[in-house]
């Protein structure tokens, strides 16, 4: 009888399989792996869960990667090899080919609102602060899209640098100061010099003669038009003046 | 929302062992213990997350765990018998152990597949009450029962596995 006793008490003393908490915290949503990856911008750490990439940051080390995530996303970070697949898809994302799954829990809900919003804003162009406060139902939220966008938790894919301010200042970066700001936009096929030149003459908006539509500068429906064709506004009243309505596709104002 | 996600990796921390071990002798093969286990952890997270923080401050966290992985196994198994045969031994320890760790684990398994060959009711109690250690109030709790039914599926569930006869008119 005694036997059958003691030998029960030793099966209750089997330990779980090595990485048992690893594997159910995993599962739960709650570790995230990363690695390092190198993309078109240099290396880049970059980390995900089950629900997509959920941080990328330049970091100098592994370190300071696992730390900021900690404070920034809260979660937990176990380092692995670099998936294939996902280097790849990473690629994708960066030229614009294809879009990855992401994962914003742990943003306050207007985070994640800015965020979805930034992230229509196709390779090439740029938007102003004021237009992703106007977009998401917060019109006057300007300053708070800004603390939003400077505290990305992933730079370079979700495209905060295309978020510039109305004046022409491009405006600070999360992701490495203005200079990268700067640098990631030329890369895009940006027109620095134009845009710069029509905001310090205080034209927000350009239109175009042939069609009678204005849109923001940088506007994909805009490009191929030649210089000579396009007329330039200070707002949204002077171009609706000169008969001419809101891009549909950019949407400088409410059509 | 951050504070249950620290307490439920504490909780993971503390009690994997525990509900791993339950879910061996409960089953009767580590496949299916660990499948157990974390289907356990992983329902008790679901539920954490609905919960209020004084919920959570004052659950009796073994107990608890205790009552989700049970009713996880006998959702599972419900009119699926746990197979036997293949299991000694089938599956090699990571990494290569002592022979007597060895040898030790094939003893467990073998005891474990034996337990898991108890109908599910004594199955339970005794798991319960003499692999876990619960007191009898505790494994009352888990399994719904009074504490006398849970007392009489002990005795007979024990008397089962010391091999004596259970056709005798105990019942």
């Amino acid at each position: 009888m005694a036997t059958v006793m003691i030998d029960l008490k030793a099966l209750g003393g089997v330990k779980a399989p090595a990485g048992f908490a690893e594997r159910v915290l995993a599962q739960a949503g709650l570790t995230d792996s990363y690695s390092l990856f190198e993309t078109v911008l240099g290396p880049v750490y970059v980390a995900w869960s089950g629900q997509g990439v959920s941080a990328a940051m330049r970091c100098p080390s592994a370190g300071e990667f696992e730390e900021w995530f900690r404070k920034e996303v809260g979660r937990r970070l176990v380092r692995v090899e670099p998936p294939a697949r996902l280097a790849a898809r990473i690629e994708d994302q960066l030229s614009g080919k294809r879009r990855l799954e992401f994962d914003l829990r742990g943003l306050t809900p207007f985070a994640q609102a800015v965020l979805l919003k930034t992230l229509e804003i196709r390779r090439g162009e740029v938007r102003p602060y004021g237009w992703i406060a106007r977009e998401i139902g917060h019109p006057a939220a300007v300053r708070a899209v800004g603390t939003a966008l400077a505290n990305n938790p992933i730079p370079y894919f979700i495209p905060c640098h295309r978020v510039v301010r109305s004046d022409g200042v491009i405006g600070n970066y999360g992701g490495g100061g203005p200079e990268a700001k700067r640098q990631i936009l030329t890369l895009e096929g940006v027109q620095l010099a134009r845009l710069q030149k029509l905001a310090q003459s205080g034209m927000r908006y350009e239109g175009i003669k042939s069609t009678r539509i204005f849109c923001f500068p940088t506007c994909y429906h805009g490009r191929r038009a030649r210089e000579e064709n396009f007329v330039f506004f200070h707002d949204e009243a002077e171009a609706r003046a000169a008969g001419y309505r809101p891009c549909k596709d950019c949407r400088p104002a409410v059509a | 929302m951050e504070g249950t996600e620290r307490a439920f990796e504490r909780l993971v921390l503390e009690h994997q062992d525990r509900i791993y071990a339950l879910g061996l002798a409960l089953t009767g093969n580590r496949h299916d213990a660990e499948e157990v286990a974390q289907d356990t952890f992983l329902r008790a997270y679901r539920a954490l997350v609905t919960y209020s923080p004084d919920r959570v401050r004052e659950l009796k966290q073994r107990a608890w765990l205790h009552r989700i992985a049970v009713n996880v196994v006998r959702n599972r198994v419900r009119g699926v018998r746990p197979r036997l045969v293949e299991l000694n031994g089938s599956e090699p320890s990571p990494g290569s152990g002592p022979e007597e760790d060895v040898l030790r684990r094939a003893e467990v398994d073998q005891l474990a597949a034996r337990v898991a060959c108890l109908p599910p009711r004594y199955r339970e109690a005794v798991v319960l009450r003499h692999v876990q250690e619960l007191s009898y109030a505790e494994v009352a709790d888990a399994l719904g029962q009074p504490v006398g039914t849970v007392k009489a599926n002990v005795h007979r569930g024990l008397k089962i596995l010391r091999g004596e006869n259970h056709g005798d008119g105990d019942d």
